[in-house]
């Protein structure tokens, strides 16, 4: 719940509600980006973020990204995490 | 040195270690009288067990575990409101994995969808607003957890229903926050403390200042920390050096994410929607003056306590006594290892957690269990 996994930021959603989609280890997921947007989200597109539980809290470079991603793999949290956005989705079924 | 190996840079792990091992000596640490220092975050204490920091470092570094794991103190008394809510006809219940097992009094949540409640384990609280929207005709509860890391993500999500005027959704809110206590345990006589390796995800949120008081107050160093192995060791270091010079300061490892004053925008999100408790309840710690976060009135539509009449503000915090034979208290507080537990490994396991510290990763007795610690009968090495 409180490491956070980085993902890269795809593309705009809904400027207005600040969502994104997200790229997390290969898989799709929208966030939200109003804690990291300064101005226009669009900015944003193509940046690495570390999110929370849906919620990208910081912005982080890619050498960053990946150190992290390796960390969280060693702790089993990477995995756990994906399971999680999985069940996220199946919730809304 | 069995794990140096995979370190994304052993040569920088091996100086670390060696440069530690050169300060502890210099400062007199021994196994007999260590230095005593505490990881909050319980994410720090899985890393640390993970990569076996606490058998690598010198012998007279001694981790304590601290109270930085959401679920584990979280009172039973918590849980089995949750599960009330969770039982009213037409609730979806909705909550972070890690919640699911953690045993009320009589349940769990995992038990009370077994049963038939509606509970569904989401990845974020937008996962639960965006079930509102599409089910208007029931009532979506969110079970709203952890520190200020998670914080900002439910005071977003309830700024969101209420610009869309969601009235389905609700946050039963149960957030608590670090320094709190961080003061209680420096004020307890029995805790000796040497110094402190500050969370690096909730300090994103809050920023490096909340923790002035603890050099200013209490002459103790702190170092806000990362996760990767690398980050734990240097912060280690620091806090040594610190202790070494005669110094109590915050310092900040994690500086390529924790910025001074933290993130302005969680920060307003979290004034806007939250006031602090005057006080709240906390597995093993008690209650703790202004630990705990509570909906403002002018969110109460979203606020389930509101809603529903159940929660801590509903009704007030009956004290539940922790399962009989387990000294979850006295691990959470940092007085005994979990192998000091008599129920550890025996009828209390990942599989069967009596306690909520076997239930999360995070929690120092599942750690121990799954990784064995240096200090305990159940050393592995």
């Amino acid at each position: 719940m409180c490491l956070g996994i980085p993902g890269r930021i795809v593309e705009i959603t809904d400027a207005h509600r600040m969502t994104a989609m997200a790229d997390v280890s290969g898989v799709k997921r929208e966030v939200n980006v109003a804690c990291v947007a300064e101005g226009d989200p669009a900015a944003l597109v193509g940046r690495w973020a570390l999110i929370h539980v849906g919620f990208a809290m910081a912005l982080i470079d890619e050498a960053e990204a990946a150190a992290t991603l390796e960390a969280l793999r060693h702790l089993g949290e990477a995995q756990e995490t994906l399971e999680q956005i999985a069940e996220g989705a199946r919730a809304l079924s | 040195m069995r794990y140096v190996e995979e370190f994304r840079d052993p040569a920088a792990a091996k100086a670390l270690i060696g440069r530690i091992g050169e300060v502890a000596e210099a400062i007199g640490a021994t196994r007999e009288s260590p230095v005593r220092i505490m990881e909050i975050c319980g994410g720090h204490t899985h890393a640390i067990f993970r990569y076996g920091l606490d058998r690598l470092v010198h012998e007279g570094i001694e981790f304590i575990h601290g109270p930085g794991c959401p679920v584990c103190v979280l009172p039973m008394a918590r849980v089995d409101e949750a599960v009330e809510i969770a039982e009213r006809p037409g609730v979806i219940f909705t909550s972070f994995g890690d919640a699911m097992r953690v045993p009320g009094t009589k349940k769990s949540l995992l038990q009370a969808k077994a049963e038939g409640a509606d509970i569904r384990t989401v990845y974020s609280p937008l996962d639960a607003l965006e079930l509102a929207r599409r089910q208007p005709d029931r009532e979506v509860v969110f079970f709203g957890l952890g520190f200020e890391t998670t914080t900002p993500s439910t005071a977003l999500t309830i700024q969101q229903a209420a610009r869309e005027e969601i009235g389905n959704f609700a946050v039963f809110c149960n957030h608590i926050t670090v320094p709190p206590p961080i003061k209680v345990l420096l004020d307890d006589p029995h805790m000796l403390l040497d110094g402190f390796i500050g969370p690096g995800h909730v300090s994103m949120v809050i920023g490096t200042h909340p923790y002035d008081f603890i050099p200013r107050d209490y002459g103790k160093p702190i170092v806000v920390a990362g996760f990767e192995p690398l980050d734990l060791l240097q912060s280690v270091l620091m806090v040594l050096e610190q202790i070494q010079a005669g110094r109590a300061e915050v310092e900040n490892q994690y500086g390529r994410v924790v910025p001074e004053h933290g993130n302005p925008v969680s920060l307003a999100a979290i004034a806007d929607v939250y006031e602090p408790r005057p006080s709240f309840a906390w597995r093993g710690l008690g209650e703790i003056d202004a630990s705990g976060l509570a909906i403002r009135p002018a969110y109460a539509a979203w606020d389930a306590v509101a809603k529903f009449g159940i929660g801590y503000g509903a009704r007030r915090a009956r004290e539940v006594a922790e399962p009989e034979g387990t000294r979850c208290a006295e691990v959470m507080t940092g007085r005994i290892k979990p192998t000091g537990c008599p129920m550890f490994g025996t009828d209390c396991t990942p599989e069967t957690p009596l306690g909520a510290l076997m239930v999360s990763s995070e929690g120092a007795c599942a750690a121990y269990w799954q990784y064995g610690g240096r200090r305990g009968p159940e050393a592995a090495e």
